[in-house]
């Protein structure tokens, strides 16, 4: 009862500030992977800052365990490669896909009910996949700062700085 | 730069940074009321839902899947939010107004044509890859690239690096060139 009651609060709330934010539409979806309208990018780059610093001060203070994917390189490669093209043709990602449909974007019902069905086609082929690509390079669960060595607050502050120079930028262009 | 956009949305930093926020507190929520911190992410929600639907129809073949009994199909934490992402952009978009029943988007239909079938098929065909690509990659740009960089996951950096280089090329073909 609490995991669904807080689920569907998160949801509620995400769904509400992807709407404001105007992140759900694929005109805007689109026109990012077209460099020509960065405002999900600005978005979700501001999003991962805050959450950076939130995630790293909770989990340095010991009220969260951070989790992260394995870094399944075959997987992650052609995984990613398969979403983008995905992602570019259907105009939405899971999330927004949601969301649009909520918007009364009716045409993201038809991607929605694709991605069920993708979902349906790789439960069919997943042990085939897990004997060949999801076994070629799994570097396991790794975290960026310890891949270079370096202290979380050291990446944290170079990403914000270069995503600063990006915002700039995308300012500047008027992107 | 100001705190409405054109479109009568929000500055998309400000949201940005209010998903963000909202990331963390439900992080540090779950983790104490369910002993687990829970990320954003969506994708898996998906092969639940495909694993409900095929329980109906047939429930030996969905108990004998490897991957549905990996990912366990029931209504979880994910599946609600996902519920929740629904309605809480069609309450969003009732409030201020910006609902709108669209069938064909304006750039889809500069370079499709306004028939609402082809669109219908290419979100459908689309949709399907997508979400082939994210399982196995294991997450989407929620789980990935907004989970998985706030967390410094080396897999996050990678995967949402690769989403967008290949949504570039691909849009570029589909879509044709960019022209200001």
């Amino acid at each position: 009862m609490t995991e669904r009651a807080l689920g569907l609060a998160a949801g509620l709330l995400f769904g509400f500030i992807l709407q404001r934010g105007r992140v759900l539409r694929f005109d805007r979806q689109v026109a990012a992977m077209r460099l020509r309208d960065m405002t999900i990018l600005k978005f979700m780059l501001s999003a991962i800052v805050v959450g950076m610093v939130g995630l790293q001060l909770a989990s340095q203070l010991g009220w969260l365990q951070l989790s992260h994917k394995p870094m399944n390189l075959g997987a992650i490669v052609l995984g990613g490669v398969l979403f983008g093209a995905g992602w570019a043709v259907a105009g939405f990602c899971p999330g927004t896909a949601v969301g649009a449909l909520g918007e009364g974007r009716l045409h993201a019902g038809w991607a929605v009910l694709g991605m069920v069905l993708g979902a349906a086609v790789y439960a069919e082929i997943y042990p085939w996949l897990k004997g060949t690509v999801l076994s070629w390079k799994d570097w396991g669960k790794i975290a960026l700062p310890e891949a270079l060595g370096v202290h979380p607050w050291v990446v944290i502050v170079a990403f914000a700085v270069v995503t600063a120079g990006l915002f700039v930028l995308f300012e500047r262009r008027r992107l | 730069m100001r705190w409405r956009t054109a479109d009568g949305g929000w500055n998309p930093y400000l949201a940005g940074a209010l998903a963000g926020v909202l990331a963390v507190a439900s992080a540090l929520a779950t983790a104490r009321l369910m002993g687990k911190a829970n990320y954003l992410g969506t994708s898996t929600t998906f092969v639940r839902a495909a694993g409900l639907l095929e329980r109906a129809a047939a429930p030996g073949h969905v108990e004998a899947n490897t991957y549905f009994t990996k990912e366990k199909v029931r209504v979880d934490w994910q599946f609600m939010l996902v519920v929740g992402i629904f309605l809480g952009a069609l309450g969003g978009s009732l409030l201020d107004g910006s609902f709108r029943v669209e069938h064909v988007p304006p750039t889809w239909s500069a370079r499709f044509g306004p028939g609402r079938r082809r669109r219908a098929l290419g979100a459908l065909a689309g949709g399907v890859v997508a979400m082939l690509g994210a399982r196995l990659a294991d997450g989407c740009p929620s789980g990935h690239g907004l989970s998985g960089l706030m967390q410094l996951s080396v897999s996050g950096f990678a995967a949402l690096g690769v989403f967008f280089l290949t949504g570039i090329a691909v849009a570029r073909v589909v879509y044709g060139r960019a022209q200001a």
